[in-house]
């Protein structure tokens, strides 16, 4: 049984449909994402699994059981664990409180490991711990959003464009930090533009376009697919 | 005419209960956007179930204060459920959720209107005389006459407004409220329940408010169901001086429209001292409308 089974998913603001059949999956420990243009359909697949939107049909089973319908904290609690679009760090309150904002969620009791984990794997937070989480960097605010949801205790992690609007030396760090947390066996679900990059480090990919899913295959076949070639990785 | 530290001394206890009541509103608008204007009610509630269980029950007033103040967080809550939430719900412009508190004061006042009639054979009922030390204490060097029950108030006041603080910046449930604040969907991201975060909120915001209603009506001995109207709008330019949604703001604005009520009153008589606060209020919004601090987003509840 696959970790996340996505079928048959739709989604619509008002009378625009935003999401027409979405199906996809993905096994435990691996890194699967979904590329696309703006306006695809991205941020809209992972804010329906996180339950802030509301399917019209289809279904979305999380280790078998059926997720749509569930309040979002209840997603977050059982696991489902979602990085959002611009970070969304809480701006006017301490490094070290947007860290744990989200901690009561986790089911080992494990918090201050986890968090001296995070501290040392990024220095910088622990640097800044006392200071407003609005006054960090792109880079250091990603850091904070990644280590956030790790707060968390996720099953399965959901980052939208995490590399969006930073630096190509800090693209490659938050990609490196990726690979790290799958080699903790936490499973992820990557939503990219960086097509290249995130080809790179999945298992698995599947390509949205105007809310559909119109390819999909591993990172070798995907590269040798001409369409994509040429829309996606130019 | 008192003398001037005469003044400052009932500006401060005065002060102290807008303050309270001011940060009802505040919290309720820093979580929701929305001014509740039922807030009135929710202060007149304090009053009149205060009144009604020293008066009609015979409770001492250490059993009906915190009695009150707890009706007074119902009272509120259900403005959550009845007023807010449905709207909300339905994605509704927050202009129908103000229109809806409104109306829900309205309600509530009528319906002590009609709960005065048999329990006091009018609108107006007052606290037994001797409930709280009056007798006053008198500092002849200074020429100061204080009334006990206005530093009672004074300290309870601050008591409240201290466990209040306390609660939103050093609890989790007060972390949770702020991250509520910030963006409720990133709270939900973050496993927080928002609409209970919202109920705590309404019932956070009515006990301070009942408190406030309460001891205005222990200061000058009388209650209506309509004593809410005395201090809507003073609530309303506390906040609009400190900034909407900021704790701090509305307790400095609290104190600061009492101060200007008290010396208008001791200037130009008692007829004048709501035209004063609205004109405050007026000129405040057209020339700051952020508030008289401009308070930032970072001491936003
Ligand atoms: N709140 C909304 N109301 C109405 N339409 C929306 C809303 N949010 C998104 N849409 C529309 O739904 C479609 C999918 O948007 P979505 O945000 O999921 O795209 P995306 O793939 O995440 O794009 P991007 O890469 O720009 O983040 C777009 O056509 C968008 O205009
Ligand atoms: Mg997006």
């Amino acid at each position: 049984m696959a970790l996340l089974e996505v079928s048959d998913l739709w989604v619509s603001y008002g009378m625009i449909a935003a999401l027409r059949s979405v199906s996809f999956k993905l096994e435990e420990g691996q890194v699967v994402t979904l590329i696309g243009a703006n306006g695809a359909g991205k941020s809209t697949t992972l804010n329906t699994l996180s339950g802030l939107l509301r399917a019209s049909a289809g279904s979305i089973r999380f280790n078998g059981v059926e997720m749509i319908g569930r309040r979002p904290d209840r997603i977050a609690a059982m696991g489902m664990v979602q990085v959002p679009e611009g970070r969304q760090v809480i701006a006017n309150m301490s490094v070290a409180e947007n860290l744990t904002a989200g901690a009561h969620v986790r089911r080992d009791g494990r918090t201050d490991e986890e968090l001296a984990a995070i501290y040392a794997r990024f220095p910088r937070l622990n640097e800044r711990r006392t200071q407003k989480a609005g006054l960090l960097s792109g880079g250091e605010q990603q850091m904070l959003a990644v280590g956030r949801a790790l707060m968390m205790q996720p099953t399965l992690l959901m980052m939208d464009e995490p590399s969006m609007g930073l630096a190509p030396l800090l693209v490659k760090d938050v990609f490196r930090i990726i690979a790290e947390i799958k080699e903790r066996g936490i499973s992820i679900l990557l939503v990219e533009q960086n097509a290249r990059q995130a080809l790179a480090i999945a298992d698995y990919a599947y390509v949205l376009e105007r809310g559909k899913v119109v390819a999909e295959g591993t990172a070798a076949e995907l590269s040798n697919n001409p369409a994509i070639l040429a829309a996606y990785l130019g | 005419m008192d003398s001037f530290l005469q003044q400052v001394v009932n500006a401060v206890s005065l002060g102290a209960i807008y303050s309270l009541f001011a940060l009802g509103y505040a919290l309720v608008f820093s979580i929701l956007g929305v001014l509740n204007l039922a807030h009135s009610a929710v202060f007149m509630t304090g009053a009149f179930v205060g009144l009604l269980l020293v008066d009609k029950l015979h409770q001492p007033l250490w059993i009906a204060a915190p009695l009150a103040m707890i009706a007074a967080g119902f009272v509120s809550i259900l403005l959550e459920f009845v007023a807010f939430r449905p709207l909300r719900q339905r994605g509704a412009a927050r202009m129908s959720q103000l229109i809806s508190s409104i109306g829900a004061a309205l309600l509530i006042v009528n319906l002590a209107q009609l709960a005065f009639k048999p329990l006091w054979g009018g609108t107006e009922a007052y606290f037994p005389q001797g409930l709280v030390p009056d007798q006053p204490i008198v500092i002849e060097a200074l020429s100061l006459r204080i009334v006990p029950i206005r530093m009672i108030i004074l300290v309870i006041a601050l008591a409240l407004v201290i466990a209040l603080q306390y609660l939103v910046m050093r609890t989790r449930i007060g972390q949770q409220m702020r991250a509520v604040a910030f963006n409720q969907r990133t709270a939900a991201l973050l496993g927080i329940n928002v609409g209970r975060v919202y109920v705590l909120t309404f019932f956070l915001a009515g006990l301070l408010g009942g408190a406030a209603g309460l001891l205005y009506g222990l200061v000058f001995l009388n209650v209506t169901p309509f004593i809410g109207d005395d201090v809507a709008l003073v609530g309303l330019t506390a906040i609009v001086l400190g900034g909407l949604g900021s704790i701090n703001g509305a307790l400095v604005g609290g104190f600061l429209v009492a101060a200007i009520q008290t010396f208008s009153i001791a200037i130009g008589g008692s007829n004048y001292k709501n035209a004063v606060v609205f004109g405050l209020l007026f000129v405040l919004l057209l020339a700051r409308p952020q508030g008289l601090f401009g308070q930032s987003e970072s001491t936003r509840a």
